[in-house]
Protein backbone atom coordinates (compact mmCIF):
# COMPACT_ATOMS: atom_id res chain seq x y z
CA UNK A 1 0.00 0.00 0.00
CA UNK A 2 2.65 2.49 0.99
CA UNK A 3 4.73 1.64 -2.08
CA UNK A 4 1.70 2.41 -4.23
CA UNK A 5 1.35 5.75 -2.50
CA UNK A 6 4.98 6.59 -3.18
CA UNK A 7 4.58 5.61 -6.81
CA UNK A 8 1.47 7.75 -7.15
CA UNK A 9 3.45 10.74 -5.93
CA UNK A 10 6.31 9.96 -8.29
CA UNK A 11 3.99 9.36 -11.24
CA UNK A 12 3.25 13.07 -11.54
CA UNK A 13 6.93 13.76 -12.07
CA UNK A 14 7.83 10.93 -14.44
CA UNK A 15 8.49 11.82 -18.06
CA UNK A 16 6.40 9.92 -20.56
CA UNK A 17 8.26 10.91 -23.71
CA UNK A 18 11.56 9.21 -22.95
CA UNK A 19 12.98 6.83 -25.55
CA UNK A 20 14.13 3.36 -24.52
CA UNK A 21 17.79 3.79 -23.68
CA UNK A 22 19.91 0.66 -23.43
CA UNK A 23 23.46 0.18 -22.29
CA UNK A 24 25.77 0.51 -25.29
CA UNK A 25 23.64 3.10 -27.05
CA UNK A 26 25.15 6.32 -28.30
CA UNK A 27 22.92 9.13 -27.10
CA UNK A 28 22.58 12.88 -27.32
CA UNK A 29 21.55 14.27 -23.95
CA UNK A 30 20.18 17.78 -24.16
CA UNK A 31 20.69 19.39 -20.78
CA UNK A 32 19.25 22.69 -19.72
CA UNK A 33 21.87 24.94 -18.22
CA UNK A 34 20.67 27.87 -16.15
CA UNK A 35 23.10 30.74 -15.81
CA UNK A 36 21.60 33.52 -13.76
CA UNK A 37 18.33 34.27 -15.50
CA UNK A 38 19.47 32.91 -18.87
CA UNK A 39 18.85 29.39 -19.96
CA UNK A 40 20.47 27.43 -22.77
CA UNK A 41 20.63 23.84 -23.91
CA UNK A 42 23.89 21.94 -24.16
CA UNK A 43 24.21 18.60 -25.88
CA UNK A 44 26.35 15.87 -24.35
CA UNK A 45 27.00 13.03 -26.79
CA UNK A 46 28.44 9.73 -25.67
CA UNK A 47 27.98 6.05 -24.99
CA UNK A 48 25.69 4.85 -22.22
CA UNK A 49 27.93 2.66 -20.08
CA UNK A 50 25.55 2.04 -17.18
CA UNK A 51 21.96 2.49 -16.06
CA UNK A 52 21.03 2.57 -12.41
CA UNK A 53 17.88 2.86 -10.36
CA UNK A 54 14.33 2.77 -11.55
CA UNK A 55 11.30 4.96 -11.62
CA UNK A 56 12.07 8.53 -10.73
CA UNK A 57 15.54 7.59 -9.49
CA UNK A 58 16.68 6.17 -12.82
CA UNK A 59 20.04 7.47 -14.02
CA UNK A 60 22.23 6.80 -17.03
CA UNK A 61 26.00 7.17 -17.11
CA UNK A 62 27.22 8.61 -20.40
CA UNK A 63 30.89 8.46 -21.37
CA UNK A 64 32.62 10.44 -24.07
CA UNK A 65 36.14 11.56 -24.90
CA UNK A 66 36.84 15.28 -24.60
CA UNK A 67 40.32 16.54 -25.50
CA UNK A 68 41.76 13.04 -25.18
CA UNK A 69 40.33 12.69 -21.71
CA UNK A 70 37.44 10.42 -20.76
CA UNK A 71 34.47 12.28 -19.31
CA UNK A 72 31.54 10.55 -17.65
CA UNK A 73 28.34 12.27 -16.63
CA UNK A 74 25.49 10.75 -14.69
CA UNK A 75 22.07 12.03 -15.74
CA UNK A 76 18.90 11.51 -13.72
CA UNK A 77 16.71 10.94 -16.76
CA UNK A 78 13.53 12.29 -15.16
CA UNK A 79 15.13 15.52 -14.03
CA UNK A 80 13.73 18.68 -15.60
CA UNK A 81 17.33 19.65 -16.30
CA UNK A 82 17.48 16.90 -18.92
CA UNK A 83 15.45 18.43 -21.73
CA UNK A 84 15.65 15.56 -24.19
CA UNK A 85 17.44 12.29 -24.85
CA UNK A 86 18.02 11.08 -28.41
CA UNK A 87 19.27 7.60 -29.22
CA UNK A 88 21.68 7.94 -32.13
CA UNK A 89 23.08 4.41 -32.44
CA UNK A 90 22.44 1.15 -30.70
CA UNK A 91 25.55 -0.79 -29.80
CA UNK A 92 25.90 -4.54 -29.52
CA UNK A 93 26.97 -5.34 -25.97
CA UNK A 94 26.93 -8.40 -23.74
CA UNK A 95 27.31 -6.65 -20.38
CA UNK A 96 24.99 -4.58 -18.20
CA UNK A 97 27.84 -2.25 -17.22
CA UNK A 98 30.47 -1.23 -19.72
CA UNK A 99 33.14 -0.18 -17.25
CA UNK A 100 35.68 -2.08 -19.35
CA UNK A 101 35.47 0.73 -21.90
CA UNK A 102 37.44 2.88 -19.47
CA UNK A 103 40.50 0.75 -20.10
CA UNK A 104 40.09 0.82 -23.87
CA UNK A 105 42.10 3.27 -25.94
CA UNK A 106 41.58 4.44 -29.51
CA UNK A 107 39.65 2.30 -31.96
CA UNK A 108 39.07 -0.44 -29.40
CA UNK A 109 36.62 1.91 -27.74
CA UNK A 110 34.07 1.47 -30.52
CA UNK A 111 31.08 -0.82 -30.13
CA UNK A 112 29.60 -2.96 -32.85
CA UNK A 113 26.16 -1.80 -33.95
CA UNK A 114 23.26 -3.87 -32.79
CA UNK A 115 21.93 -6.12 -35.53
CA UNK A 116 18.97 -7.75 -33.86
CA UNK A 117 16.00 -5.92 -32.43
CA UNK A 118 16.43 -2.95 -34.71
CA UNK A 119 13.34 -1.11 -35.82
CA UNK A 120 12.43 -1.96 -39.40
CA UNK A 121 12.41 1.62 -40.65
CA UNK A 122 15.98 2.29 -39.55
CA UNK A 123 18.36 1.23 -42.29
CA UNK A 124 20.88 -1.37 -41.10
CA UNK A 125 24.46 -0.48 -41.74
CA UNK B 1 -3.65 26.84 17.32
CA UNK B 2 -0.59 26.47 15.20
CA UNK B 3 -1.20 23.82 12.60
CA UNK B 4 -0.76 20.28 13.95
CA UNK B 5 -1.77 16.87 12.71
CA UNK B 6 -1.04 13.17 13.16
CA UNK B 7 0.20 10.98 10.34
CA UNK B 8 2.06 7.92 9.24
CA UNK B 9 5.43 7.85 7.55
CA UNK B 10 5.00 6.34 4.10
CA UNK B 11 8.57 6.41 2.82
CA UNK B 12 11.11 8.51 1.03
CA UNK B 13 11.54 9.50 -2.59
CA UNK B 14 12.89 12.42 -4.56
CA UNK B 15 11.12 15.50 -5.82
CA UNK B 16 12.26 17.78 -8.64
CA UNK B 17 11.54 21.47 -8.38
CA UNK B 18 10.79 23.42 -11.55
CA UNK B 19 14.43 24.48 -11.75
CA UNK B 20 15.41 20.85 -11.66
CA UNK B 21 16.77 20.78 -8.12
CA UNK B 22 16.50 17.30 -6.69
CA UNK B 23 14.94 17.46 -3.21
CA UNK B 24 14.91 14.36 -0.99
CA UNK B 25 11.45 14.13 0.54
CA UNK B 26 9.61 11.99 3.05
CA UNK B 27 5.99 11.28 2.23
CA UNK B 28 3.69 11.49 5.24
CA UNK B 29 0.10 10.35 5.06
CA UNK B 30 -1.42 12.82 7.49
CA UNK B 31 -4.98 12.86 8.67
CA UNK B 32 -7.79 13.31 8.30
CA UNK B 33 -7.90 13.78 12.05
CA UNK B 34 -10.85 14.66 14.23
CA UNK B 35 -11.18 16.60 17.46
CA UNK B 36 -12.15 13.98 20.00
CA UNK B 37 -12.04 16.05 23.17
CA UNK B 38 -11.71 19.68 24.11
CA UNK B 39 -10.08 20.53 27.41
CA UNK B 40 -10.99 23.85 28.92
CA UNK B 41 -9.34 25.82 31.71
CA UNK B 42 -12.60 25.66 33.70
CA UNK B 43 -13.03 21.90 33.59
CA UNK B 44 -9.45 20.64 33.21
CA UNK B 45 -7.23 23.49 34.35
CA UNK B 46 -5.69 24.01 30.94
CA UNK B 47 -6.74 24.46 27.33
CA UNK B 48 -6.07 21.76 24.77
CA UNK B 49 -7.66 19.76 22.02
CA UNK B 50 -7.36 16.04 21.71
CA UNK B 51 -6.92 14.88 18.13
CA UNK B 52 -7.79 11.36 16.97
CA UNK B 53 -6.34 9.66 13.91
CA UNK B 54 -6.93 6.51 11.86
CA UNK B 55 -10.00 4.31 12.07
CA UNK B 56 -9.66 1.12 14.04
CA UNK B 57 -11.98 -1.87 13.99
CA UNK B 58 -14.15 -1.81 17.11
CA UNK B 59 -13.10 -5.34 18.06
CA UNK B 60 -9.45 -4.28 17.94
CA UNK B 61 -9.93 -1.57 20.55
CA UNK B 62 -11.57 -1.23 23.93
CA UNK B 63 -14.98 -0.11 25.10
CA UNK B 64 -13.61 2.99 26.85
CA UNK B 65 -12.03 4.18 23.58
CA UNK B 66 -15.17 3.45 21.57
CA UNK B 67 -17.25 5.35 24.11
CA UNK B 68 -14.82 8.22 24.30
CA UNK B 69 -14.81 8.71 20.52
CA UNK B 70 -18.57 8.19 20.28
CA UNK B 71 -19.01 11.15 22.62
CA UNK B 72 -17.34 13.30 19.96
CA UNK B 73 -19.54 11.73 17.30
CA UNK B 74 -16.74 9.90 15.51
CA UNK B 75 -15.89 6.24 14.97
CA UNK B 76 -13.25 4.63 17.15
CA UNK B 77 -9.74 5.81 16.35
CA UNK B 78 -6.34 4.25 16.94
CA UNK B 79 -4.29 7.27 18.02
CA UNK B 80 -5.21 10.13 20.33
CA UNK B 81 -2.87 13.04 21.01
CA UNK B 82 -3.34 16.30 22.83
CA UNK B 83 -2.21 19.69 21.59
CA UNK B 84 -2.18 22.68 23.90
CA UNK B 85 -3.98 25.75 22.60
CA UNK B 86 -4.28 29.31 23.90
CA UNK B 87 -7.17 29.59 26.36
CA UNK B 88 -9.04 32.09 24.22
CA UNK B 89 -9.15 29.72 21.24
CA UNK B 90 -11.15 27.04 23.02
CA UNK B 91 -14.40 28.32 21.55
CA UNK B 92 -13.16 27.99 17.97
CA UNK B 93 -13.12 24.18 18.12
CA UNK B 94 -16.01 21.79 18.25
CA UNK B 95 -16.14 18.08 18.91
CA UNK B 96 -15.80 15.94 15.80
CA UNK B 97 -14.27 18.78 13.81
CA UNK B 98 -12.13 17.55 10.94
CA UNK B 99 -8.45 18.49 10.78
CA UNK B 100 -6.80 17.90 7.43
CA UNK B 101 -3.53 18.72 5.67
CA UNK B 102 -5.13 21.83 4.18
CA UNK B 103 -4.02 23.85 7.17
CA UNK B 104 -0.40 23.25 6.14
CA UNK B 105 -0.76 24.90 2.75
CA UNK B 106 0.32 28.24 4.14
CA UNK B 107 2.98 26.74 6.40
CA UNK B 108 6.63 26.73 5.36
CA UNK B 109 8.41 24.84 8.12
CA UNK B 110 7.30 22.01 10.39
CA UNK B 111 8.59 20.05 13.35
CA UNK B 112 8.14 16.29 13.09
CA UNK B 113 7.98 14.08 16.19
CA UNK B 114 8.39 10.36 15.90
CA UNK B 115 9.82 7.28 17.58
CA UNK B 116 13.28 6.43 16.31
CA UNK B 117 14.19 2.95 15.11
CA UNK B 118 15.28 0.77 18.02
CA UNK B 119 18.87 -0.43 17.90
CA UNK B 120 18.72 -2.58 21.02
CA UNK B 121 21.51 -2.67 23.58
CA UNK B 122 24.30 -0.91 21.72
CA UNK B 123 27.96 -0.48 22.60
CA UNK B 124 29.66 2.85 23.02
CA UNK B 125 31.07 2.92 19.49
CA UNK B 126 27.65 2.69 17.91
CA UNK B 127 25.80 4.66 20.55
CA UNK B 128 28.17 7.54 21.32
CA UNK B 129 30.63 7.40 18.41
CA UNK B 130 33.52 6.35 20.64
CA UNK B 131 36.60 5.38 18.67
CA UNK B 132 37.28 2.07 20.41
CA UNK B 133 40.81 0.70 20.68
CA UNK B 134 43.43 -0.19 18.12
CA UNK B 135 43.04 -3.17 15.86
CA UNK B 136 46.60 -4.35 16.43
CA UNK B 137 49.66 -3.33 18.50
CA UNK B 138 48.92 -5.90 21.15
CA UNK B 139 45.25 -5.05 21.75
CA UNK B 140 43.45 -8.25 22.61
CA UNK B 141 39.65 -8.69 22.83
CA UNK B 142 39.19 -4.98 23.62
CA UNK B 143 38.82 -3.49 20.16
CA UNK B 144 35.38 -1.96 20.75
CA UNK B 145 35.62 -1.26 24.47
CA UNK B 146 35.15 2.27 25.83
CA UNK B 147 38.43 2.46 27.77
CA UNK B 148 38.68 4.04 31.19
CA UNK B 149 35.48 5.42 32.69
CA UNK B 150 37.24 7.37 35.42
CA UNK B 151 37.80 6.51 39.04
CA UNK B 152 37.83 7.92 42.52
CA UNK B 153 40.74 10.26 42.11
CA UNK B 154 40.61 12.02 38.77
CA UNK B 155 38.35 14.64 37.28
CA UNK B 156 36.75 12.18 34.88
CA UNK B 157 35.32 10.56 37.97
CA UNK B 158 35.36 11.74 41.52
CA UNK B 159 34.78 10.53 45.01
CA UNK B 160 32.29 7.74 44.80
CA UNK B 161 33.22 6.47 41.36
CA UNK B 162 32.55 7.54 37.75
CA UNK B 163 30.62 10.73 37.12
CA UNK B 164 26.86 10.71 36.77
CA UNK B 165 25.78 10.65 33.16
CA UNK B 166 28.99 9.01 31.95
CA UNK B 167 28.27 7.77 28.39
CA UNK B 168 28.21 3.99 28.37
CA UNK B 169 26.57 1.21 26.44
CA UNK B 170 22.83 0.69 26.71
CA UNK B 171 19.53 0.89 24.89
CA UNK B 172 19.80 2.92 21.71
CA UNK B 173 16.89 4.21 19.67
CA UNK B 174 13.20 3.54 20.24
CA UNK B 175 12.88 6.94 21.91
CA UNK B 176 10.87 9.97 20.94
CA UNK B 177 12.82 12.20 18.58
CA UNK B 178 11.87 15.62 17.24
CA UNK B 179 13.38 17.00 14.06
CA UNK B 180 12.90 20.72 13.80
CA UNK B 181 12.30 23.16 10.97
CA UNK B 182 11.81 20.82 8.04
CA UNK B 183 10.67 22.40 4.78
CA UNK B 184 7.23 21.55 3.47
CA UNK B 185 7.76 20.74 -0.19
CA UNK B 186 4.21 19.97 -1.25
CA UNK B 187 0.73 19.33 0.15
CA UNK B 188 -1.69 16.96 -1.53
CA UNK B 189 -5.21 17.63 -0.29
CA UNK B 190 -6.87 14.82 -2.20
CA UNK B 191 -4.59 12.06 -0.97
CA UNK B 192 -3.94 13.63 2.45
CA UNK B 193 -0.21 13.70 1.86
CA UNK B 194 2.50 15.98 3.14
CA UNK B 195 5.89 16.04 1.44
CA UNK B 196 8.54 17.04 3.95
CA UNK B 197 12.14 17.71 3.00
CA UNK B 198 14.65 15.24 4.40
CA UNK B 199 14.34 12.22 6.67
CA UNK B 200 12.05 11.92 9.69
CA UNK B 201 12.44 9.63 12.72
CA UNK B 202 11.30 6.05 12.77
CA UNK B 203 10.51 3.24 10.38
CA UNK B 204 8.05 3.42 7.51
CA UNK B 205 4.48 3.15 8.75
CA UNK B 206 5.46 4.72 12.09
CA UNK B 207 3.19 7.29 13.67
CA UNK B 208 4.29 10.92 13.50
CA UNK B 209 3.17 14.21 14.94
CA UNK B 210 3.59 17.06 12.48
CA UNK B 211 3.20 20.59 13.75
CA UNK B 212 4.08 24.05 12.61
CA UNK B 213 7.68 24.83 13.54
CA UNK B 214 7.72 26.40 16.96
CA UNK B 215 11.18 27.94 16.91
CA UNK B 216 13.10 28.15 13.66
CA UNK B 217 16.79 27.82 13.15
CA UNK B 218 18.28 31.25 12.59
CA UNK B 219 19.04 30.81 8.89
CA UNK B 220 15.50 29.65 8.17
CA UNK B 221 13.96 32.43 10.23
CA UNK B 222 15.97 34.93 8.21
CA UNK B 223 14.80 33.35 4.98
CA UNK B 224 11.18 33.57 6.12
CA UNK B 225 11.66 37.20 7.05
CA UNK B 226 12.96 37.80 3.55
Amino acid sequence: MSQQLIESVEAAQLKTDLPTVNVGDTVDVHCRIIEGDKERVQVFTGVVIATKGRGIAKTITVRRIVANEGVERVFPVHSPRVAQIEVKRQGHVRRAKLHYLRQRVGKARRLRDKRRGLQTETPSN
Amino acid sequence: MAAAILGRKVGMTRYYTEEGVNVPVTIVEAGPCFVSQIKTPEADGYAAIQVAFEDVKPRRTTQPVIGHDAKAGISAKRFHKEFRIPADEVGSYELGQKISVEQFEAVKYVDVVGTSKGKGFAGTMKRHNYKGQLATHGVERKHRSPGSIGGHANNAGGPGGPKKGKKMSGQMGNVQVTVRSLDIVAVDKDKNLLLVKGPVPGANNGMLIIREAGRLYKSKANKLAG
